[in-house]
């Protein structure tokens, strides 16, 4: 065992550019995997959150009566489609506007609970029941606005879909060029090689002692191109997440727990090694038949 | 311990390598196997450590049958056979002791326990001193002496030698004739191919296969054999000859006797 590491690690010391033109296409394979993960992940999560959030407000008019607001509640609650009502006033959207910019005191000072319209959030049991619902408060006189947040989920998993089909094609095309590189590089080791694997097979070694170093190579290769791939990725991610945070404003996405930093770095690793296997058998199997 | 039986090899031109060869070679006997370039002996050689399999026929190594051994089967096979190979085939960006423990590396033989045993080696044949150099600081003679501490590394039952001593003086090719000589001695069975015939002279008493285009020519204990077996047989048709002869003569006197009265 220690033998065959020692003998993958003369490969990979008397080839450095081929080393690293594995290693370099590893990597991008695994940016590349890392990357389309958080961007899927996380808008799944941010489509999760919408889905639970009240899915239709009615904003109301500044000269809306409270009695009038009262019986708007009533009626919807008669209708037994809604699962919860929350009434949020001018100075508790105040309040909310303040949480939420509470290190920009520029924003703070030019708005009051004036401008900030009094609204209802409703939710529904069934998704349903949103459109119908959304309708009626259109037509009632002291609503302003209506928005419907179907539309905005609608988008977002149209959006979510598409990016989750580009991403798994993009990471099977850059898996398979990763594999056909590897391949190629280590099928070059092997014809260099091909005087010591005629020894090793005439004195009797068997194809899985001959196979066993290039089989450590591939992975190698593999493990340090995913290792740094994932570093670019979680990297820039960490670089990036305080302005992510203020962009995507209240909701619970960001920072992603450290464990999930390290969930994706071992699954990386394990994909890495796959590949490394694959494509080193796929090298030594060719001279290994004759 | 080995058995050809019918044996024939032809390569993929046409041309035949061998034909129609019949050998039975006993544990511990020291064979030469003589003929031109070309008379088949490396391909003989070859066939034993399936490098190549026969058109025809048999070849028993113990009970191992080589021609049907599973692909799987064939490392084992060749742990058993050490071989000095024609061209050496000792990894120039080895070191010698490096070259000579590659067997027991293969087999996963721990490091210290191989070292010993290379060592003993080296020293068993002389070259020691320069286990630490590389093939190509070594003499021709030299890289011999290595390739046959390669060879014998897994203490094989059967050694096989293709023209070991090829391009050598003739007398470093005597001394590597006496180191097999030495390592048959300890119970290991050597073939050798060779066609220097000088070296034959001096061990004659030995048994010489002789191949010529393919083929067994002269197999000296078979001849042997088949001469003591002709006077055998020589022998008892005389002797059953004998009391025939007796009444014939008695009655040829009979006759005689008759005709004088």
């Amino acid at each position: 065992m220690a033998l065959s590491y020692r003998t993958m690690w003369h490969h990979v010391r008397r080839s450095p550019y081929q080393a690293l033109a594995a290693i370099f296409i590893m990597a991008l394979t695994f940016l590349t995997v890392s990357i389309f993960t958080f961007l899927i992940l996380g808008s799944q999560k941010v489509i999760g959150f919408f889905e639970t959030k009240p899915q239709v407000t009615a904003f109301f008019k500044d000269d809306a009566k409270q009695a009038d607001i009262n019986s708007l509640e009533q009626q919807l609650q008669q209708t037994g489609k809604v699962s919860n009502l929350k009434y949020v006033s001018k100075d508790q959207a105040l309040q909310i506007y303040k949480e939420q910019n509470k290190n920009d005191p520029l924003l703070l000072e030019l708005v009051t609970a004036d401008i900030l319209p009094a609204s209802l959030e409703v939710s529904t049991y069934n998704i349903d029941d949103l459109s119908p619902i959304a309708s009626s408060l259109k037509n009632v006189t002291f609503v302003q606005e209506v928005v419907y947040q179907k539309d905005v989920v609608t988008t977002l998993a149209a959006w979510t879909d598409a990016m989750r089909k580009m991403g798994i094609a993009l990471i099977i095309i850059l898996a398979c060029v990763s594999i056909f590189i590897m391949t190629t590089i280590i099928s070059i080791k092997v014809a260099n090689k091909k005087d010591e694997i005629e020894v090793m097979r005439l004195i009797g070694a068997t194809n899985w002692y001959i196979s066993l170093p290039f089989m450590y190579e591939g992975m190698f290769y593999g493990v340090v191109g995913a290792f740094i791939g994932w570093i670019i990725a979680s990297g820039g991610l960490l670089y990036a997440t305080p302005f992510l945070e203020t962009f995507l404003k209240g909701i619970p996405l960001l920072p992603i727990p450290p464990l999930f930093y390290v969930e994706l770095l071992c699954f990386e690793l394990l994909l890495a090694i796959l590949l490394g296997v694959v494509s080193s058998l796929l090298a030594v199997r060719r001279y290994l038949q004759k | 311990m080995i058995k050809l039986e019918k044996v024939s090899k032809i390569f993929g031109t046409g041309v035949a390598g061998l034909s129609d060869i019949n050998l039975l070679i006993d544990k511990g006997e020291f064979v030469f196997l003589v003929g031109h370039t070309g008379s088949g002996k490396t391909t003989l050689l070859r066939l034993l450590i399936r490098e190549t399999l026969p058109s025809e026929g048999t070849i028993m190594i113990g009970d191992l049958d080589i021609v049907t051994l599973p692909q799987q089967k064939i490392p084992h096979l060749r742990k058993k056979i050490g071989v000095v190979f024609q061209d050496l085939k000792l990894l120039m960006d080895r070191t010698i002791f490096e070259n000579v423990i590659l067997p027991l590396e293969i087999i996963g033989f721990k490091r210290e326990e191989a070292a010993k045993r290379v060592e003993e080696l080296l020293e068993q044949v002389d070259i020691l001193e320069h286990k630490d150099k590389f093939p190509v600081q070594l003499s021709g003679g030299e890289l011999q002496r290595a390739a046959i501490a390669r060879a014998l590394t897994l203490s094989p039952d059967i050694l096989l030698a293709d023209e070991p001593t090829g391009n050598l003086d003739s007398k470093t090719a005597f001394d590597i004739v006496e180191l097999l000589s030495k390592i048959n001695q300890n119970g290991t069975t050597v073939i050798m191919a060779t066609h220097n015939l000088d070296l034959l002279k001096k061990y004659s008493k030995n048994r010489i296969i002789a191949l010529e285009k393919g083929k067994v020519i002269r197999d000296q204990k078979h001849a042997k054999e088949d001469h003591t077996e002709k006077k055998a047989e020589e022998k008892q048709q005389e002797t059953k000859e004998q009391p025939k002869k007796e009444p014939e003569a008695k009655l040829e006197k009979t006759e005689k006797k008759g005709e004088k009265k």
